[in-house]
């Protein structure tokens, strides 16, 4: 099944502002879904019998632009051997997300370490504390405009 | 009999064979470098070299050097690898924990200076001799076994020509 026969389903339950097709682009087609929405949208996404989404690949943040940060999804069906790319796009100074750790279980510490390096809030998250950096960490480290500090604990950070 | 052949001139032995004489000195440091106990303890791809150094391929066994859990059994610590801010804070606490006189060998390029990321490692302390002090340096990306038995051989001469006698300045 491709992008546009999953949009129209998708489309045929959930408002249409919430959820916009990318096409015109070099890479592989992509959702933009509402950061509100992306709980239930992701719970049809894996019930629905039509698309059956059960595995979530991957889970990345990004620094999209000067204004936002982004979440992407790379979702596959093992029943129907096809896969999707959803994006979220939230603004830098209120970047909350819902968490879809509740669906699949594998983006608890994804969500994680998407909080961790790039300060992403994932809403109802069960467990969302730093994964890899010391928990008393300053800053997120993969955004572009992060300040390298220059003492952690009395040890100099530069070269 | 090992030491006989190890403290050199400064032995003196005894007809009867049952007592030799040396100084204190010569006996401590023979001691301390036959039996240079290293903690087991790695933190990076260094140290799939250093284990690789201890299997039966390049054998450190006979060196004496064999490999302790624990910190207060240890006389050497080889930092093996990355030095992270986070894990730098454990290192500096496993060498307080461990018992005078010890040794530190810093493996590779990273625990010498940062090594890749020397200069956008946000999160790597640029030297492991910013916490601890490093007694023998031994570089490469990973050091080859050669290298890692080298620097513990200058490890031991460097021993060998310690004393216990505070000197006169």
């Amino acid at each position: 099944m491709d992008i546009s026969e999953i949009l129209s389903i998708l489309n045929s339950v959930f408002e249409k502002e919430t959820i916009e097709l990318k096409t015109d682009i070099p890479v592989e087609p992509f959702l933009i879904i509402a950061p509100s929405k992306i709980n239930a949208i992701s719970l049809f996404l894996r019930d629905e019998e039509r698309l059956q989404f059960d595995f979530l690949s991957s889970l990345s943040g990004v620094d999209y632009d000067e204004e936002n940060l982004a979440v992407v999804y790379n979702l596959y069906s093992f029943v129907h051997k096809h896969k999707l790319m959803i994006k979220v796009i939230v603004p830098k100074n209120e970047p909350n997300v819902k968490t879809v750790s509740n669906i699949w279980t594998t983006t608890d510490w994804h969500e994680r370490e998407a909080y961790d390096l790039f300060g992403i809030v994932f809403e109802d998250h069960p467990d969302l504390r730093r994964i890899l950096l010391p928990d008393d960490w300053e800053g997120y480290p993969l955004r572009k405009d992060y300040k390298v500090q220059e003492f952690y604990k009395g040890m100099k950070v530069r070269y | 009999m090992g030491i006989l052949n190890k403290l050199d001139s400064k032995v003196e032995q005894f007809e009867s064979g049952n007592i030799i004489i040396t100084s204190a000195d010569k006996l401590l440091n023979w001691a301390r470098l036959s039996s240079m106990w290293q903690m087991s303890f790695g933190l990076a791809c260094c140290a799939i070299e250093m284990m690789a150094t201890a299997a039966s391929h390049y054998d450190l066994d006979r060196f004496g050097i064999i490999p302790r859990p624990s910190p207060r059994q240890s006389d050497v610590i080889i930092i093996s690898g990355t030095v992270t801010l986070k894990m730098a804070t454990r290192v500096k606490k496993l060498y307080d924990q461990m018992p005078d006189p010890k040794y530190v060998l810093s493996m590779g390029s990273c625990s010498n200076c940062g090594g890749p990321y020397w200069e956008h490692g946000y999160h790597v302390l640029k030297g492991v001799d910013r916490i601890i002090p490093v007694d023998v340096y031994i570089p490469g990306c990973p050091p080859r076994p050669e290298a890692l038995l080298e620097g513990l051989i200058h490890l031991q001469e460097k021993i060998r020509s310690q004393s216990i006698a505070k000197k006169v300045s």
